[in-house]
């Protein structure tokens, strides 16, 4: 029998609907799966006893007819969603202990779309990072290795375990979130699809906070169909997400047509970075010829405040982290420290100065200094007037283009301490994706080579508010021109 | 514009009630100096007339009727507090 878990989603689901596979069968590979692959670090709970319930339920539901587009498929779920009853600290030991009460939205719209749930994923606490070397429960480790080296690299970050689960055979797809670019960046270092829809796309009911204006779930698969599909799954109004719009969901797999004759893609000046590496320069170049070859027009385009969005980002998102971190105190729920003295200020110093590491800590104070008065206008009120001129510059481009296409990260992924001790060499890692969360737009990040030391390296794709479709589409069309087939090899089996 | 010493550090540290020790204020400082150094960047970009950012979608926040939807459910509330007590969050004594 094939290895079940090399399976797409797409195949599986429709191998599940001719009685061709079972849920059960197809979990229970990827259960023993997820306990090859310990040493990687992806998984922090496992849950096999839910999934093998959810995969009996599944099977039956196949049986009377029922099937939905996620009906037991086994996929991760990023430490960041709320699960009912199931350890969710978005990885970080100020939420020790915590089992929610409550379902995120996410999750509950994968649950009722039939899917099976593996465990929860490692990520940087609270997404705070880029190389998932900020969690509480230690790094992941990227199932990518160089040719002919047994040194390992980080996954990237936020979502370092999803994309790790996903890239090693551990999961059909995973949750992941992006505040910065914390889905794209991370799929482009592991060979993996990551998408991340318009803010408002998905709810954010249930997803742990960390920048409320930029924050967006969104997925991570191993080929863009199959993004589309549980894309599809975890979109959607919800009335519980005051930010969460009320605007019909397409059916996302009907864009994957292939055709993007007469498309206008933008290549944007300001994304040729000094000093960027020639290998991830010719990838662009590629990426331009194969959407030349499909027939679409290349229109250079400019994003003139591009430079500003990284130091932009930085003000905005600690201070949404400040604020909204400030409900860990050690009262409600999670860790708690009495600490010396006796009052409640003694406990939350000594909670709060236990509870976090030492990045969410750097990113409360940041935060803390740029919205304390007499700094408000100076820093804040200033970033948010730029962030609207970086929006802008989206506005006047999608005037004349239709998608965009840049690389996804300035390099291929490094090695573990590599930037870790530098903040400034790390924030540098999300160049390309920070300016489209500002902006609340849709992109993905899709494999399209090997650096020339055999690591992946991903395109980005930006679309319009609301056009995901667009989006997928030239996914698509970039996916079969690479036609990326290489698989890291199971050294962790 | 941005300066920040030893004092101010621990002044940020007190307003977000996390425990600092002596040690760590100066590399703190040296860290926040460098990342603040680095965003003063956008002093060089021209915001006259330009509104602040308040949502990067258009859309209007939503009307609901004033009605409970939701409650009665003090003991989901209180079940990951690290110590409840009689139906409430207990903290330290906070008045004499």
């Amino acid at each position: 029998m094939t290895d079940l878990t090399k399976l797409k989603i797409a195949e599986a689901r429709d191998m599940l609907a001719k009685g061709e596979l079972t849920s059960r069968e197809l979990t229970e590979a990827h259960i023993g799966a997820v306990d090859a692959m310990k040493s990687l670090n992806a998984y922090i709970v496992t849950t096999p006893d839910i999934a093998l319930a959810q995969a009996d339920a599944a099977d039956a539901q196949i049986k009377a007819g029922n099937q939905k587009a996620m009906t037991g498929i086994p996929i991760g779920i990023k430490d960041l969603f709320a699960t009912k009853g199931i350890h969710t600290q978005a990885c970080s030991k100020i939420l020790d202990g915590f089992k929610p009460e409550y379902e995120s939205t996410v999750t509950q719209n994968l649950w009722d779309d039939g899917a099976v749930m593996l465990g929860k994923l490692n990520m940087d606490e609270f997404a705070m990072g880029s190389s998932n070397e900020t969690s509480f429960y230690g790094p992941v480790k990227n199932p990518w290795r160089a040719t002919g080296s047994n040194s390992d690299f980080v996954p990237g970050g936020s979502s370092g375990g999803s994309v790790a689960s996903v890239a090693g055979f551990a999961a059909m797809g995973a949750t992941a979130s992006d505040t910065g670019g914390s889905i794209r960046q991370p799929a482009a270092f592991t060979g993996t699809f990551g998408i991340k829809p318009t803010y408002g796309r998905c709810s954010r009911y249930g997803m742990v906070a960390f920048a409320s204006s930029l924050d967006q779930a969104g997925t991570i698969t191993r080929d863009v169909r199959d993004g589309a599909i549980m894309l599809e799954s975890i979109s959607g109004f919800d009335p519980k997400d005051s930010t969460s719009v009320d605007i019909a969901v397409p059916n996302f797999e009907a864009a994957l047509t292939g055709d993007i004759r007469g498309m206008k893609i933008g290549i944007p000046r300001e994304y040729r970075l000094d000093g960027m590496p020639a290998e991830i320069e010719e990838l662009w170049q590629k990426g331009i010829a194969w959407m030349k070859d499909a027939g679409a027009e290349i229109v250079d385009i400019s994003l003139p405040h591009t430079k500003y969005a990284l130091p932009t980002y930085y003000i905005v998102a600690p201070a949404e982290a400040s604020s909204n971190l400030a409900r860990y105190d050690g009262v409600k729920y999670g860790h708690r420290n009495i600490g010396d003295g006796g009052g409640l200020d003694d406990m939350y110093y000594a909670t709060r100065g236990e509870g976090f590491g030492d990045e969410v800590k750097r990113r409360i104070m940041i935060g803390t200094y740029v919205l304390s008065a007499g700094y408000y206008d100076a820093y804040y009120l200033k970033a948010q007037k730029v962030r609207q001129l970086i929006a802008d510059d989206f506005k006047q481009a999608f005037g004349q283009v239709d998608a965009i296409l840049t690389p996804t990260a300035p390099s291929a992924a490094f090695a573990f301490g590599e930037k870790s001790d530098d903040p400034l060499a790390m924030y540098l890692n999300d160049v390309f994706t920070v300016p489209a969360s500002l902006a609340g737009l849709p992109g993905s990040s899709v494999p399209a080579g090997l650096s020339a030391d055999g690591l992946p390296l991903g395109l980005q794709v930006l679309g319009k508010a609301w056009d995901e479709e667009t989006v997928l589409k030239v996914s698509g069309v970039i996916e079969q021109a690479a036609a990326f087939t290489a698989q890291p090899q199971e050294w962790w089996r | 514009m941005s300066n920040i010493d030893k004092a101010t550090v621990a002044k940020i540290a007190r307003l977000a009630r996390i425990k600092t020790e002596e040690d760590k204020l100066e590399p703190l400082a040296g860290e926040l100096n460098n990342i603040l150094g680095w965003v003063e960047q956008l002093s060089e970009v021209n915001t006259d007339n330009i509104e602040p950012m308040a949502s990067v979608v258009d859309a209007k926040l939503r009307w609901r009727t004033d009605e409970v939807t939701d409650g009665a459910k003090a003991n989901s509330v209180l079940k990951n507090a690290p110590k409840p007590e009689y139906g409430f969050f207990a903290v330290p004594k906070v008045i004499e």
